[in-house]
């Protein structure tokens, strides 16, 4: 369904009414993962290795199991062999098998009457463990010698002679990026790094799982996406995907994080050897230890330019690690790296490396943070250099329609220079700085996505609409689903109501990521409102003995299409679904595709920030973020994921970061040494919401959640440059670092 | 783990030395409860001492000084005028620790007693000259705030005492103090330097000196050799470059994920330098 370019004004989409689920939620009405609660139900607590790699020697749970109230024990001997692939990543990781992988990893589980009992009696499980060397820096894990992770984890693509720990090898480009760098009058290399960082959503995983003894299952969890709950658990567990049922809460933040499972198949493990309903809630702690963070990377960047700005050739050598798995985002790292640039020549390299640290999951434009701190770091860097400006050395290398990118594919309609002149015309921009500021300015790209979905639309008997969608809302997709379903069958907002519905509701939905609940969901919604409309059309020719074909939809209303279809008054949309039980049946409408008219999204962040020049302390004084919505539904929402995208975007600049010791643990597992920004932390994040259509959506519309992280880490380390003289290529900009750096 | 609620100092007592086991007392608990969920320590007596009478109570001496009762939360200090006025630099010490619902329950005794090295209140106090009542079954002594910590989690304090009363000492003319942190955020955050001073002027001349660090060694301690560069001056250039120095020279700090060695010794110099200029403003009546 492609962009309609003869709709431009539209009575919903842009106006920004109230949200659904606020009352519930500052109400305290709203049900979460932890809000779940079963008759006779049991919690769990899972026993979690103290080393970063070590052989499981044996698991003794007597005296767990001795405990009065305590009700089962499960390893991974409770779970079938033979997952295969990324399945048996996600078993491995929810449970260890032969040896614990990293500081965190879950080896054991109990279920216990009370949640404190259940704690004491996971205290109680020994374990007897060989100590192994450990390796948790990306580099070292590449080097000879490093401790190896799994033997024969590399696939096909890497290269003879690498380390085992390199498990993928990634390659590609156009041109030749040799003659490019010959053509350069400048050419500038240099080595960047990036620590994990972690999604940091304020709700824990918690989930309740039932299991019946007849191998059918139930279970309640907070997720972004429940058949991909339902389709790992079921392969953890070793049963057919049907037989588990699984109803998402409300969620309290995803990020990217809550794509996969943990605890769900461990939850249902232990329901079903004890018979009982089983709720796991994880502590900060555990979710820091043995969620996934992001990869942690290590970047070569080459770049060549002419002395008055032209890009020639850009080469990018990226190293990441996702923990002790593959799958490290380094692919989609790499095609992000160089995406807002026109470029002749360019080359990637990429190396995915495991290491002994969690599983890495999605967070948030996976890769292209990273990939935009090395890049737009040199950017900024070669433009000193050459004295020239940085936004208009971006604006003359600008992608646009046309290009081909530097992934591949030729770029259709995309909005990144829109998003440069609407910087450049920012008051932001051109304000004075003051004493110890600088300014920073830096670009990033996310792709997009469409992916599976299935929605239907029912009409009530009083015209009332009800959605049924498969994409829990972490970022105000009911809102604007509902938006776009009222514009479509033009009924008023309130009138619809839009549900987050279980996996037995619907055919397979992706979860929510990729920025594509408001894209495809979306898309989904106005076919499903399209075939509605059209039932209601041939209910109201019926009505007046005309053609369906002289019927048209109108203001929520179905009218005669001219004067020679007939003369009858409109026929509302209350007025015929209250007959609609006598005159064929309920009335709904019905959607599923994988749309793959997904836009990818730019932005162009400006911030200023003032740098302590004795103790290197940075404030962030101005912020200003500008990205193209394509089509901005509910402009507050989208504003709201432009300034949280900045948000987390400006604390893995500034202060967050995975610290491991030498014993491979990891130091900061609690929210007061894992420093995530603070409301006080931030200026009030202006925003511009640039509308550039997508071609691929009758509304235009883009995804917007991602692309707001990627251009802070940039900007920052392009600002404090400013502000201080001293470029600072390794996140996070901390203080020690920044002061150490000023003081040479 | 047994509760208590002892009704006075004795019956706590009574039961913090005969217990068997591990005891905590209880005040505001941001401490102790913490510790109790993240299952750091499991008392066998947690001995609530909340309700022992008088000690919510800041008390204004007939010498000027105050008695601050040891369950007297933060937010009760802050609310108090006149204690603010007399001691902002040990008041805003306090402050800093928490949030606004942490400051409700908080307590001085118990960021002392915790005796983690980057507790907020105890360079404040120990520049201010706070001394404390300790009682025990043997009975009671007063002990200088600066002799309580004894390393990270560790303190002087024997089997069965406690401590029962908070002295500030009366402020007196031509003096001020003040208390500033180094953290990396702006709130929430825990010291990564803390710096107390505490002065008294006779004209433009610093006469008397207290200064104290905190998160650079195991315990928060005076740093007399601070004092003496800035006695005998009016905190011209070259005192506060021989301040920061003294400062300097009194760390013994450790590399670890909140700071290194050299920006903890750094920027140890350069709070006492900020703090010294802020304690000499209020000193002179120039700010409060």
């Amino acid at each position: 369904m492609a962009f309609d370019q003869e709709k431009d004004q539209f009575r919903v989409l842009g106006t920004r009414p109230d949200r659904p689920d606020g009352l519930d939620k500052v109400t305290g009405k709203a049900r979460y993962g932890a809000d779940m609660s079963a008759s006779g139900m049991l919690h769990g607590a899972i026993v979690r290795s103290p080393h970063a790699h070590a052989r499981i020697v044996k698991i003794d749970a007597s005296k767990a199991l001795a405990m009065k109230g305590v009700k089962a024990v499960v390893t991974r001997a409770d779970f079938p062999d033979g997952q295969k692939g990324e399945d048996w990543n996600i078993m491995e990781n929810c449970m260890a098998g032969e040896r614990a992988l990293y500081d965190g990893h879950a080896v054991a589980a109990v279920a216990a009457t009370t949640p404190w009992l259940a704690r004491d009696a996971a205290k109680a499980v020994e374990v007897e463990y060989e100590i192994l060397p450990h390796v948790t820096d990306v580099d070292k894990a590449m080097q000879d010698g490093a401790p190896v992770i799994r033997e024969g984890a590399a696939n096909y693509s890497v290269p003879e002679g690498m380390h085992p720990n390199v498990v993928r090898f990634i390659e590609f480009g156009h041109g030749d990026v040799e003659k490019g760098f010959e053509e350069a009058d400048v050419v500038m290399e240099n080595s960047y790094t990036t620590e994990a960082t972690h999604q940091g959503y304020i709700e824990p995983h918690a989930c309740l799982a039932q299991m019946g003894s007849d191998g059918r299952g139930e279970l309640w969890c907070c997720t972004q996406g429940h058949w991909f709950v339902r389709r790992m658990s079921a392969a953890c567990l070793g049963i057919e995907v049907s037989k588990l049922r699984v109803t998402p809460s409300e969620i309290g933040g995803g990020f990217g994080g809550k794509t996969t499972v943990f605890i769900d198949p461990v939850a249902l493990a232990l329901s079903r050897k004890a018979d009982r309903p089983v709720k796991i809630v994880m502590s900060r702690e555990e979710v820091l230890r043995a969620t996934g963070p992001t990869a942690a990377a290590s970047m070569d960047v080459k770049i060549g330019m002419t002395k008055d700005g032209k890009m020639t050739a850009g080469k990018a050598v990226f190293r990441m690690t996702g923990g002790a798995f593959p799958m490290a985002p380094v692919d989609s790292a790499l095609a992000c790296a160089f995406a807002c640039y026109d470029l002749e020549n360019v080359q990637h390299e990429g190396y995915d490396v495991m290491s002994n640290r969690p599983k890495q999951a999605a967070y948030r434009a996976p890769g292209s943070p990273m990939a935009a701190f090395a890049v737009e770091s040199l950017v900024d860097e070669m433009c000193r250099e050459l004295k020239l400006d940085p936004l208009e050395v971006r604006l003359k290398n600008a992608a646009k329609e046309g290009t081909k990118s530097s992934a591949g594919p030729t770029y259709p309609r995309i909005g990144l220079v829109e998003t440069l002149e609407a910087a450049k015309a920012h008051p932001h921009f051109t304000a004075p700085l003051g004493p110890n500021q600088g300014r920073g300015i830096a670009s990033g790209y996310w792709m997009n996505w469409g992916g599976e979905t299935s929605v239907s639309l029912a009409l009530s008997e009083d015209g009332t609409v009800t959605v049924s969608v498969g994409t829990p809302d972490i970022g105000g997709s009911r809102a604007s689903v509902a938006m776009m379903a009222a514009e479509a069958l033009g009924v008023e907002y309130e009138d619809v109501r839009v549900n987050v519905v279980e996996t037995g509701a619907l055919g397979v939905n992706e979860p929510t990521h990729g920025s594509r609940a408001t894209f495809a969901t979306g898309l989904a919604t106005i076919e499903a409102a399209t075939q509605a409309k059209k039932t209601l059309c041939e209910r109201a020719a019926a009505k007046w003995g005309i053609d369906a074909e002289a019927v048209i939809w109108e203001d929520g209303c179905a009218k005669p299409s001219g004067p020679n279809a007939g003369e009858f008054p409109p026929l509302s949309i209350g007025e015929i679904c209250a007959k609609m039980g006598r005159t064929g049946g309920p009335i709904s409408g019905h959607f599923e595709a994988t749309p793959m008219g997904f836009g990818g999204s730019f932005g162009t962040h400006i911030v200023d920030v003032e740098v302590d020049p004795e103790t290197g302390h940075t404030s962030v004084v101005r912020y200003t973020v500008v990205q193209d919505a394509g089509k901005a539904i509910h402009p507050s929402y989208v504003e709201g994921q432009f300034q949280g995208g900045a948000a987390q975007g400006i604390g893995w600049a500034l202060n967050e970061e995975y610290i491991y010791g030498e014993d491979g643990r990891l130091q900061n597992p609690i929210f007061l040494d894992y420093r995530v920004p603070v409301a006080s932390d931030l200026p009030m994040i202006d925003t511009v919401i640039v509308e550039v259509p997508n071609p691929g959506h009758p509304y235009g519309v883009r995804g917007v959640g991602e692309t707001g992280i990627t251009p802070p880490l940039p900007a920052i380390a392009n600002a404090v440059a400013d502000a201080t003289g001293q470029r600072l290529r390794g996140l996070p900009v901390s203080p020690p670092k920044i002061l150490a750096a000023i003081k040479g | 783990m047994r509760y208590h609620k002892p009704a006075s100092f004795a019956q706590a007592i009574d039961i913090a030395s005969t217990s068997e086991g591990i005891t905590r007392f209880l005040a505001g608990g941001t401490d102790v409860l913490v510790q109790l969920r993240a299952d750091i320590v499991s008392p066998d007596d947690l001995i609530d001492i909340k309700h022992i009478s008088g000690v919510r109570e800041i008390t204004k001496r007939a010498d000027g000084g105050y008695d601050i009762g040891i369950a007297v939360s933060g937010a009760e200090m802050s609310e108090d005028d006149v204690l603010m006025a007399d001691w902002p630099g040990l008041v805003e010490a306090m402050d800093l620790i928490g949030s606004t619902q942490v400051q409700g329950r908080a307590t001085l005794v118990g960021n002392l007693c915790n005796a983690s090295p980057a507790a907020d209140s105890v360079p404040a106090m120990i520049a201010a000259g706070v001394t404390l009542t300790v009682e025990g079954p043997t009975g009671a002594r007063e002990v200088a705030v600066e002799d309580i910590p004894t390393g990270p989690g560790k303190t002087a304090l024997e089997k069965g005492e406690m401590i029962t009363k908070v002295h500030v000492p009366a402020r007196g003319e031509n003096a001020g103090d003040a208390y500033l942190r180094f953290i990396p955020r702006t709130e929430m955050d825990i010291a990564v330097v803390g710096c107390g001073v505490n002065l008294r002027l006779e004209g433009d001349t610093i006469t008397e000196a207290r200064v104290a660090l905190g998160a650079v060694a195991p315990v928060a301690a005076l740093v007399p050799e601070a004092a003496k560069a800035l006695i005998g001056t009016t905190l011209d250039e070259a005192a506060l470059a021989a301040l920061a120095k003294a400062a300097q020279e009194a760390c013994n700090p450790i590399d670890d994920k909140r700071g290194t060695i050299a920006f903890r010794t750094d920027v140890a110099g350069v709070l006492a330098q900020r703090a010294a200029k802020i304690a000499y403003a209020r000193a002179k009546g120039e700010t409060k």
